[in-house]
């Protein structure tokens, strides 16, 4: 495809000559997809936890919360993101609620298998020792899912980071925006520099978890086979 | 609440069912063209893109997992597939391929949409024939049967349940992103939505969106029904924690 330049005009797919032009709009949109991302998975956790372990506590609401979630998850973002404009308006709100409540699926759903993960037996000596419920969940029952609740959050912030550019629809896509508008005008390098940096941003944002994840359970470094993250079985789709 | 309202008007407008113009026409070339303003033709070009990519993922993805599966080489690299698919937005595939040599609409979708669905046939595949009992294999290598025989006659069926879930997920995960066909001058039901954003009608928006969640939501119910039927009974079980 020729395009807007017609014959032989250059248009290659990489210029330094674009980053040296637009390098200020690129940091922007990368400044607004990264700040998007990082509130939404932190809304996310905060709701997620919580959530999950109220399902934990009480069978009876698991049973409906992943089912719930389930489902959720089939509708596609796109479609949220219609259903969520005509009351929130286009921008920076819908994206976000619509991000937040595709991680959130992911969250809870990880959380609570690891929760229901922990070895029995280990729950039975922590109670034979007189440990309260509460006692229970935080210093025994949630250390010992960390590995499945990290593995969610590494899905779920690689998947939020691609997610965000799909806020095109509503105008507020981030470098979605840049891949956009370079489409339109058919400028190969705004779009090739958005999607490469997109790509880097959910390495470099994986990466952090993944070292995070390693300070804050010291005991994984040394038996890493034994403690590997259950993947987390995410069916359906968030295109 | 006027844009329910209007979600309501435009859904029970018979016109937007069938378009002002027919369901079909001919596009400049002489081919079967889908009239962007009827719902039906929507639906029907939106499915027809979303089996076209899973039909390519799928006559790609199932050789090499069953190969793969077999000779139980290659996870490592099933697992990096997967997890390159999560990190790449589908947009950026979109823009990338319109900008390329493929041009923009239904094609660049379909490639798009195709890519996506492959991992999840090629790890499901993969796991499946990789995780059958090793003692299952080597009797029936004890029994004299050919490498041949030993996949399709025992290790596929005993595959079959995830391999159908793999399908399923890749299928339901393709309906679910050919909407953004939209934003590339593609059709299907997002044309519904993008059209109503850009002339300011929410009501449309609404109502797009409605209509490809359940239509994500159906196809899912459906295919559900079908993996249950193709796996034996006895291995539904298994089937279920898999999915």
């Amino acid at each position: 495809m020729r395009g807007v330049y017609g014959r032989g005009v250059d248009n290659p797919w990489l210029s330094l000559d674009y980053l040296r032009r637009s390098g200020d709009e690129v940091w922007e949109h990368l400044a607004i997809h990264t700040t998007l991302t990082l509130e939404a998975m932190a809304l996310a956790i905060a709701l997620a936890l919580p959530l999950a372990m109220l399902a934990r506590r009480s069978p009876r609401l698991s049973g409906p919360i992943l089912g719930l979630t389930g489902a959720l998850y089939t509708v596609p973002s796109f479609a949220l993101f219609a259903l969520l404009a005509p009351f929130t308006g286009i921008g920076r709100t819908t994206v976000l609620i619509g991000l937040v409540a595709y991680a959130l699926l992911v969250l809870v759903r990880n959380t609570l298998v690891g929760l229901q993960g922990v070895d029995p037996d280990v729950v039975d000596a922590a109670r034979g020792l007189g440990y309260s419920p509460t006692r229970l969940l935080l210093t025994v029952e949630l250390p010992n899912a960390l590995p499945s609740i990290v593995a969610g959050l590494r899905i779920a912030t690689v998947s939020t980071v691609a997610l965000v550019t799909v806020g095109v629809v509503v105008g507020y896509g981030g470098l979605g925006q840049l891949m956009f508008r370079g489409m339109q005008s058919n400028y190969r390098a705004q779009i090739a520099t958005s999607a490469l940096l997109c790509l880097a941003l959910a390495l470099v944002l994986d990466l952090a978890i993944v070292l995070l994840a390693r300070w804050a359970m010291p005991w994984a470094r040394t038996r890493r086979d034994r403690v590997r993250a259950p993947r987390a079985r995410v069916r359906g789709a968030a295109a | 609440m006027s844009t329910i309202g209007d979600a309501w008007a435009y859904l029970t407008d018979p016109l937007s069912w069938v378009g002002s113009h027919g369901m079909f026409g001919t596009a400049l070339d002489g081919s079967l063209r889908f009239q962007q303003d009827s719902i039906v033709a929507l639906t029907l070009e939106h499915l027809y893109m979303s089996f076209a990519a899973v039909g390519i993922a799928a006559a790609v993805a199932l050789p090499l997992g069953l190969w793969l599966g077999h000779i139980r080489r290659g996870g490592g690299v099933t697992t990096v597939v997967s997890n390159v698919s999560r990190a790449m937005p589908t947009l950026a595939l979109l823009t990338l391929f319109s900008a390329s040599a493929i041009g923009f609409g239904n094609r660049a979708v379909i490639i798009a949409a195709a890519l996506f669905a492959f991992p999840p046939i090629l790890t499901n595949t993969f796991t499946g024939m990789a995780d059958v009992d090793a003692d299952v294999r080597e009797a029936a290598f004890g029994q004299g049967m050919t490498r041949l025989q030993v996949a399709l006659r025992v290790e596929l069926p005993l595959a079959v349940p995830l391999i159908a879930a793999g399908l399923r997920t890749s299928t339901t995960q393709t309906v679910a992103t050919v909407p953004l066909a939209a934003l590339v001058a593609g059709g299907g039901l997002g044309v519904i939505i993008n059209t109503g954003v850009a002339t300011q009608r929410y009501g449309q928006v609404l109502a797009g969106g409605v209509l490809i969640a359940v239509l994500c939501l159906g196809i899912d119910a459906l295919l559900a029904r079908a993996q249950r039927a193709v796996t034996p009974a006895p291995l539904r079980r298994a089937a279920v924690v898999a999915a």
